[in-house]
């Protein structure tokens, strides 16, 4: 019976879809568990870093290192953690949405942007923006990250920052709140500046013994607490990358199965309609006789 | 009762210890440090050797360390360690193996290699192994 046909094919194609949706599923959802796993236990070193940071922005050093200097901003170094590959949701869409508001507000000031790129869709997207200049990407890190991967970018950055080519250092990544949330976020790395907020360690004159000299141990970590948050971002984008995938593959799979229901429907009724006025044709042929 | 200092070691992989302590033992880099409550605010490098946190008078745990920053802060001690390892985690055959290899690293001149980095694996290969002799010693 030729009814339907297009229907039939239309419902293989849309149930060969959705295996493969499933399957993406399934995958991330296996990748997730073990990207989060990573995130998490890299969480304690740069909140700890961090933590030490804030102390080391109240202190009155002798030695002011240049990373703890607010300078005039005139150009300002990005470094923009996406992910590689896309089929995750508004993920990479959402960051950059947030980013380019960001990037417009910097134009308007006059403010000239130079950016390095962790992950392909970043580099896409800047490729295609053509306004700000990339100056160090790297791609195709895989789940498991290594440092030494994004050392080099980071070097590029803090050179220029020395250099004073660059008064700022922001990281753009995805922060991981649970599995179906995840926020783009954007944060100055550089200069170091204590809040403006009343802290106890702000409110007297102190600073650090530093063995065996200030500018050594400082340097040591100052770039440590960089390389480490950069890294974080990394780990944390890619858990965020596995969680939008897994969320929008199973939202793309049950949209598949109420398409088929739909189509099931119609094709049903459709092949009923048929089989009625075939019915009816003959009883007719019949009554003519 | 006795003053105590929080105490924060962490590595890049995981928290391996928190809460708190009579006295940290650690090695600076300007030489072994110890840290009582109260100290002045100091941050220091450190080198690969074995930390150790004195709960109370009869307890203590080491941690072998293989280099990292120490920050001190008058009720906060923290440690980032590169990597830690609680000292009876230590595998003491794979800590013979590394100094077995670096030692024979350092001995064939006649390879192309490192000797920077095979003499750093050589003092970490030694260092774990002393910080697991003196934990016997104390008898873990």
């Amino acid at each position: 019976m030729a009814v339907g046909k297009e229907i039939r094919t239309k419902i293989g194609s849309i149930k060969n879809t959705q295996k493969i949706t499933r399957a993406m599923e399934m995958v991330a959802a296996s990748k997730m568990r073990k990207t989060k796993e990573r995130m998490l236990a890299t969480r304690p070193y740069s909140k700890k870093i961090g933590t030490i940071i804030k102390h080391l922005a109240y202190a009155n050093p002798e030695y002011k290192h240049s990373f703890l200097v607010k300078r005039e901003v005139k150009r300002i170094g990005i470094i923009v953690v996406s992910s590689d590959r896309g089929l995750c949701g508004g993920l990479n869409s959402n960051l950059f949405r947030k980013l380019l508001g960001r990037l417009k507000q910097w134009d308007k000031a006059g403010i000239e942007v130079d950016v390095c790129t962790v992950g392909s869709k970043a580099y896409g997207f800047f490729a295609g923006l053509n306004k700000s200049t990339v100056i160090g990407h790297t791609a195709k890190l895989g789940d498991t990250p290594h440092l030494d991967d994004i050392i080099g970018i980071i070097k590029i950055m803090l050179d220029a920052y020395h250099a004073g080519q660059i008064d700022e250092l922001h990281v753009v990544s995805n922060e991981f709140v649970n599995t179906m949330t995840q926020h783009p976020t954007l944060e100055k790395l550089l200069p170091i500046v204590p809040n403006e907020l009343n802290d106890q360690l702000s409110s007297r004159h102190w600073d650090y013994i530093y063995e065996p000299d200030a500018k050594e141990v400082l340097d040591h970590l100052l770039t440590r607490y960089i390389e480490s948050i950069v890294y974080q971002g990394l780990v944390e984008n890619n858990a965020c990358e596995q969680a939008a995938r897994m969320v929008a593959m199973k939202s793309a799979s049950d949209n598949a199965g109420n398409l088929i229901k739909e189509l099931q429907l119609i094709y049903n009724k459709a092949r009923q309609a048929a089989i009625t006025q075939e019915i009816s044709e003959i009883v007719a042929g019949a009554a003519a006789v | 009762m006795t003053m105590t200092v929080h105490v924060d070691i962490v590595s890049a992989e995981k928290e391996i210890f928190s809460g708190l302590a009579e006295m940290v033992f650690a090695p600076a880099e300007m030489g072994e440090l110890g840290i009582s409550p109260r100290h002045a605010p100091l941050i220091t490098r450190l080198n690969p050797g074995e930390v150790r946190v004195k709960v109370s008078s009869t307890e203590s745990y080491p941690f072998f360390i293989s280099g990292g920053l120490l920050e001190i802060q008058p009720h906060v001690v923290t440690i980032l360690a590169d990597t830690a390892i609680r000292a009876k985690d230590i595998d003491e055959a794979a800590a013979m193996q590394a100094k077995a290899r670096a030692e024979e690293i350092l001995a064939d001149k006649t390879s192309r290699v490192d000797y920077a980095s095979a003499e750093k694996q050589l003092f970490q290969a030694i260092m774990q192994l002393r910080t697991l002799d003196r934990f016997r010693k104390r008898g873990g």
